[in-house]
């Protein structure tokens, strides 16, 4: 990083949500109302600042505000550093300005829960995790907001947790973060052994310079355990059954932490550590495999599933994926353009759920909404042009992402799976077709045909439409917005980003972004006409193929496949070793002992009767005996 | 420093207000029915040993790595025993926790109805004997205070538990005991072998950890006798089956003390006694040390998954905690061993705190059954807050104190003992799955228990009791530095100090005893003889065969 | 001179009478006045090796097997007495409580 270090007050960017958490709390539980005030004029605060600093970056500079030594001992030092560089910029305008819209529109959705202020202290909380992880300067600070965000996610799935099952979400949710996060420690804890600092400043010259004689299996080593963490923030396969079910929290929690914030954190630290990450080609192959295989499983999962927020869910799972591909193919900045981008988009389609459910008295199964565009005009349109970005539709934005990650990967320079990258581009055009085709059924169910259910659906007030039209508007011009083609370029923002895969830049026609954009259109324009016109048809091909279409609407069967090879083979072991090992053996074997020591002491005492007689004849007996034993033998 | 005696006046304090509590009758059940001067008194003795404790943080100097606050008498010359007490880095913060425990669990016995004046004189004669350990730089005084250490948790735990309190204190004692007279056994031993090479008979501990008589299969030996006791006091797997039962059984005082303070001992007395003393044996048996902690750490994690009984759960999560402790010291860098004692001192907070939770809801409802509670949060807010933050520490969450040790122990020990530190690490997921169950079984869902409903949050008595702890977690969380700033010098001139013993033995080959040497030399006086004569026939052969 | 042999005979046979009285009478005078008859044979066999060897030696001997049978006499004719206040019986068998 040939950058320069500028000083500059960072920490009230933080700061504000933290003490809004606080006061959302305390003032709350007096007025419940306040709580939302407070939470949302905290995270607009934050926006203000993070513009500020963002407006006053220099190019190849980056802030830096350095707080106070956390931990220091013998070699092992960890400043509390916060920084802003270019991608923390991009990160943070991000989490602020999309966190304040959510935080607005959640103080209309949740105004008649009466543990508001708890969500608001908790939503607000998470932004001060995810702060600290975008801010970190270091690794070890951004575990603090790694495992901050796991925290604040598993208090809001579990926020209504009079459920039961909401509350069992939580914590999968958390234990399977946590998974990741062991291996987000190990990735650490090698980092410090063998070059002995985790601040991002100096680790990037450490590895990049060579210097370190560590080797390409050291730099695998370590870009894998990382990558294990990020698999478990950013729902990758084999971790990412804990975010369906995430959708058990309100929708705005769905929105911000689990579209368009949170999972994305493992994306950010993919590209914050990018410099490691493309001395790791074999680390890469297997980013590459594990986003697409994602991305398309979770996108045919979408395909069959009824609940609104669970194809949102899916969609995320399987947009994460995409991210993955472009990080995987070394173009970081196109990976963040994807977050940012989706962040956009799917925070308003999110919202726009949430829209629908509030409007619908919390129905969340599409078989039993449609027609809603002449109840909820606003949301409906918003939604419309969400769905069309994320197909990747010229010109709005997930077009320009998607392209560019299609893009990275025809430029595959890896020499891992080079003559596979044919095959795994058909299937990610493929999985494109299926977004835009699952998503284009979402629309359909939900806001064409005719009203199938019982409530009366009513348009939100405007603290929720406001945020739907500006994530809209963003959805919709964002991308353009970014791409270069207005004055600013993300690409050359963050040029910090391109370690040595420089992508080659074309600028393309209209007519040839309408034909790039042929998979979206398919899917779009096919889903349209079979859920609209051809409505037998949908049910026909599921019936044509019966174990296929099981085992997509059993979500692949992960849930029960972890439930029979993990959980329950580890509850068992659990109760084997406390029933049989713990209290059988180890504790048997101290009983035994006390028990053999009072058995032997039982036998000693049939000899005590209490006879004098019986004693006297018994030393009589083994005098006799000595003298005999002693002198006779 | 002054000439005041300060460590022995904190040492001797709680025993002084034990004797107190009885020699004046104000104190007696008629004077005084409601036992409220016996709690006053008590809270009074503890505060004042908590402040002078402070005083001794105060006049701590870091940067001497040798004892302060020493204070050295003759006390039975014939047998070579001394009143030798002192302070290090390590100790000082041991001190420190015993003394802040103490007021919280005085505070915490008013759960405790019958025979008031004699629980709390347990307690008070309990804490000099484990400020006693602490201090003790003579084998004989420690194994005085370790063992004074027993008797009053013995009846802490035999006439103020639950239903089966004889069966766990007899179980405890007895256990405990078994291991502390091999460890008699060896120190005695040893004090023997001193004698043989030196002629003088003397328990002092650094006379004994300069001495190099002992043979590599002498050491083991005696390393064996001592890691024994301090195993089962820790306590390291397989050595842990007392724990569990001690822990349901006794009061929640009691528990308190247990886990905060008594456990810690086995491990103090593995670094204070037995890896300086033998730091060969130490050297060899660090991968089974290791091996059994990693072990204790997955073994008691599930465990503890498994249990039914809030109170046991904890303490089986104990068993989990302390193997990381065991693990980051047996490690052996600078550390992994700060994050071993950072990491007592974590699991006297978090798991002290846990234990007065269970305790505030088993006054309540009056059983410690997972399945009789649910739903909680709804009804006491402010409870399901305190145990969300404890059950935090516990699972380490950065930016609560349970991170920081628990990171700097995995941190250490990684460079070390790679192979257990990946295994070690498991038990971080495993940790969050029985806490969080836990968590989810008590405090989430529906209230399905009639009593439930009726509970209350908790009392501002007890909100009281769990402030400092709570300030506690956050503070050594996010601002450890003045911990470890006190901590660092000392633990590397430990480990500076065994390593160079270490070396020193291995270079050298010993005298046994002086016997042993006198043998030699007679030896190779015949030798030499021998030698001559064979030279001299030699010079006879050639002269003759000349001839 | 009457052999020293007869003397040991005697002895023996009263030894054995003392045992055989310990071993089976109950009640605790009977079993005290034959431990005296054992202490007694010794004593005679004391002084009849003393006279042997003409050695005084044996005689000292006797006169503090003397002095620890007075004092046994007291104390145990002492607790015989407690005994017998206690369970108003000097039966031996029926003092049997303190088995464990």
């Amino acid at each position: 990083m040939n950058q320069a270090a500028i000083s500059a007050t960072i920490w009230p960017i933080a700061f504000f949500p933290l003490l809004g958490a606080l006061l959302a709390y305390v003032l709350g539980r007096k007025e419940r109302d306040w709580a939302g005030i407070i939470a949302t004029a905290a995270s607009a605060l934050s926006f203000l600042w993070v513009v500020k600093l963002v407006w006053a970056l220099p190019e190849a500079h980056y802030f830096e505000d350095q707080l106070f030594q956390w931990i220091s001992l013998a070699d092992l030092k960890v400043d509390f550093t916060f920084r802003v560089d270019q991608l923390s910029a991009v990160m943070c305008m991000v989490v602020t300005g999309v966190g304040t819209l959510i935080h607005l529109y959640s103080t209309a959705y949740m105004h008649e829960d009466e543990g508001r202020h708890r969500f608001f202290a908790y939503l607000n909380l998470f932004m001060f995790s995810m702060l600290l992880l975008v801010l970190g300067g270091n690794l070890m600070v951004l575990f603090i907001g790694w495992e901050g965000v796991g925290l604040c996610s598993y208090l809001l799935i579990g926020f209504w947790f009079k459920n039961l099952a909401y509350a069992a979400a939580g914590r999968k949710a958390f234990v399977v973060n946590r998974i990741g996060d062991a291996g987000f420690l190990l990735g650490i804890f090698l980092l410090l052994h063998l070059v002995g600092t985790t601040d991002f400043v100096a680790l990037q010259p450490a590895i990049m310079s060579g210097n370190v004689a560590l080797g390409t299996d050291f730099y695998t080593l370590v870009a894998l355990c990382l990558f294990v963490g990020a698999c478990g923030k950013s729902a990758q396969i084999p971790l990412f059954v804990w975010l369906p079910d995430a959708m058990a929290g309100p929708t705005p929690v769905s929105a911000l932490i689990h579209a368009a914030t949170m999972v994305t954190a493992g994306v950010y630290m993919l590209a914050r550590m990018g410099f490691l990450f493309v001395l790791a080609p074999a680390a890469l192959a297997v980013v590459l495999v594990v986003a697409v295989a994602t991305a398309f499983v979770a996108a045919t999962t979408a395909l069959t599933q009824y609940d609104i927020k669970k194809v949102l869910a899916y969609s995320t799972v399987s947009q994460l994926g995409f991210m993955f591909m472009a990080a995987a193919a070394g173009a970081f900045w196109v990976a963040i353009f994807h977050v940012v981008t989706h962040a956009f988009f799917k925070a308003c389609l999110f919202l726009g759920a949430g829209s629908v459910i509030h409007g619908c008295h919390h129905e969340q199964d599409m078989r039993h909404m449609g027609g809603l565009y002449k109840k909820m005009p606003i949301t409906c349109i918003t939604y419309g042009v969400s769905v069309l970005a994320i197909a990747g539709i010229f010109f709005f934005s997930g077009y320009q992402s998607k392209h560019a990650i299609l893009g990275a990967l025809e430029h595959w320079h890896n020499p891992h799976l080079k003559e596979w990258i044919e095959y795994i581009l058909i299937l990610v055009k493929f999985t494109a077709f299926l977004t835009a085709f699952y998503m284009t059924r979402s629309f359909v169910m939900t806001f064409l045909g005719e009203y199938r259910g019982h409530a009366h659906p009513h348009e939100s007030p405007w603290p929720m439409t406001v945020p739907l039209i500006v994530l809209a508007v963003l959805g919709a011009f964002g991308g353009l917005a970014l791409s270069g083609s207005l004055g600013f370029s993300l690409e050359h923002y963050l040029a910090a980003l391109n370690f040595g895969a420089a992508a080659e830049h074309h600028h393309e026609s209209i007519a040839a972004a309408l034909i790039n954009s042929w998979t979206g259109l398919l899917g779009v324009g096919l889903a349209f006409v079979m859920y609209t016109q051809l409505k037998e048809l949908p049910g026909m091909f599921l019936r044509l193929v019966p174990p296929l279409s099981k085992l997509l609407s059993g979500k692949y069967y992960f849930d029960e496949l972890y439930g029979a090879i993990i959980v329950r083979p580890l509850e068992g072991l659990a109760a084997f070793l406390w029933k049989v090992v713990d209290q059988g053996m180890i504790d048997g074997m101290v009983n035994g002992t006390a028990a053999f020591v009072d058995a032997t002491g039982e036998l000693r005492r049939i000899t005590q009767t209490g006879q004098l007689r019986y004693y006297a004849l018994m030393l009589f007996g083994a005098t006799v005996f000595f003298i005999i034993f002693y002198y006779v033998l | 420093m002054s000439e005041f005696p300060l460590l022995s006046s904190i040492v001797f304090l709680p025993l002084v207000g034990a004797i107190l509590l009885y020699l004046f009758p104000g104190f007696g059940p008629r004077q005084d029915p409601e036992s409220r001067a016996v709690r006053a008194f008590s809270m009074v003795v503890t505060l004042i040993t908590f402040v002078l404790s402070l005083l001794l943080w105060g006049g701590f100097n870091p940067q001497n790595t040798g004892y302060q606050f020493v204070e050295n008498k003759i006390w039975l010359p014939s047998f070579g025993i001394t009143y030798h007490v002192g302070l290090d880095g390590i100790s000082l913060f041991l001190v420190l926790l015993t003394t802040f425990l103490m007021p919280i669990v005085v505070l915490a016995s008013n759960s405790v109805e019958k025979k008031v004046r004699g629980y709390l004189a347990s307690m008070l004669v309990l804490q000099s004997a484990m400020l006693g350990t602490l201090v003790a730089l003579d084998m004989f005084l420690f194994y005085i205070f370790w063992e004074l250490m027993l008797a009053p948790m013995y009846f802490i735990i035999g006439v103020w538990g639950g239903k089966r309190r004889i069966y766990a204190a007899l179980k405890f004692v007895l256990y405990t005991v078994f291991g502390s007279v091999l460890m008699l056994v060896g120190i005695f031993y040893l004090v023997w072998a001193y004698y043989q090479q030196h002629g003088v008979v003397t328990f002092g501990l650094e006379s004994l950890a300069r001495f190099n008589g002992l043979s590599v299969q002498e050491e083991v030996w005696l390393f064996a006798a001592f890691a024994l006791a301090f195993c089962i006091k820790v306590p390291v797997f397989p050595f842990h089956t007392w724990l569990p039962d001690a822990h349901v059984e006794a009061p929640t005082g009691g528990s308190v003390v247990l886990a905060g303070v008594m456990l810690k001992m086995g491990l103090y007395g593995l670094i204070r006694l037995a890896y300086p003393l033998f730091p060969r044996a130490a050297e060899l048996f660090t991968p089974y040390l290791a091996g059994l902690a990693v072990i204790g750490v997955v073994y008691g994690a599930m465990v503890a998954w498994a249990q039914k009984d809030i109170k046991k759960l904890v303490a089986y999560s104990s068993v989990s905690h302390l193997g990381y402790c065991v693990l980051g010291f047996v490690a052996f860098n600078t550390v992994s061993a700060a994050g071993s004692i950072y990491q007592m001192l974590n699991h006297g907070i978090s798991t002290g705190a846990l234990f007065l939770l269970v305790g505030v809801l088993y006054d309540r409802r009056h059983t410690r059954e997972i399945s009789e509670y649910g739903g909680l949060a709804a009804r006491v807010p402010i409870f399901a807050f305190l145990f969300l933050v404890f059950t935090l520490s516990s699972i380490a969450l950065p930016l609560t104190n349970g991170f920081i040790g628990e990171f700097l122990i995995l941190a250490g020990s990684f460079q070390e003992l790679p192979g257990f530190t990946i295994v070690a690490v498991a038990g971080v997921v495993l940790g969050a799955v029985y806490m969080l169950t836990l968590y989810m079984k008590t405090m989430y869902g529906e209230i399905d228990e009639a009593k439930n409903g009726a509970l209350t949050d908790v009392s501002m008595r007890e909100l009281v009791t769990f402030a400092p702890l709570l300030a506690l977690v956050f503070i050594m969380g996010i601002y450890p530095k003045p911990f470890l700033n006190a901590l660092e010098p000392t633990i590397k001139n430990y480990i500076r100090v065994v390593e160079e013993r270490r070396q020193m033995l291995k270079s050298s080959a010993p005298m046994r005893t002086r016997q042993v040497a006198e043998d030699q030399a007679a030896d190779e006086k015949i030798s030499s003889v021998s030698d001559k004569s064979k030279t001299a026939l030699d010079a006879l052969i050639v002269k003759r065969s000349k001839v | 001179m009457v052999p020293i042999t007869h003397y040991l005979i005697l002895a023996l046979l009263m030894f054995s009478i003392g045992v055989v009285g310990v071993i089976v009478r109950r009640n605790a005078i009977v079993v005290f006045m034959c431990i005296e008859l054992m202490l007694n044979s010794v004593n005679l066999t004391f002084v009849a090796f003393s006279k042997q060897w003409g050695n005084l030696d044996g005689q000292i001997a006797v006169f503090f097997v003397m002095v620890v049978a007075a004092a046994e006499a007291a104390i145990g004719l002492a607790i015989i007495l407690s005994v017998f206040r206690a369970g108003q019986s000097i039966e031996t068998s029926d003092a049997a409580e303190l088995k464990f």
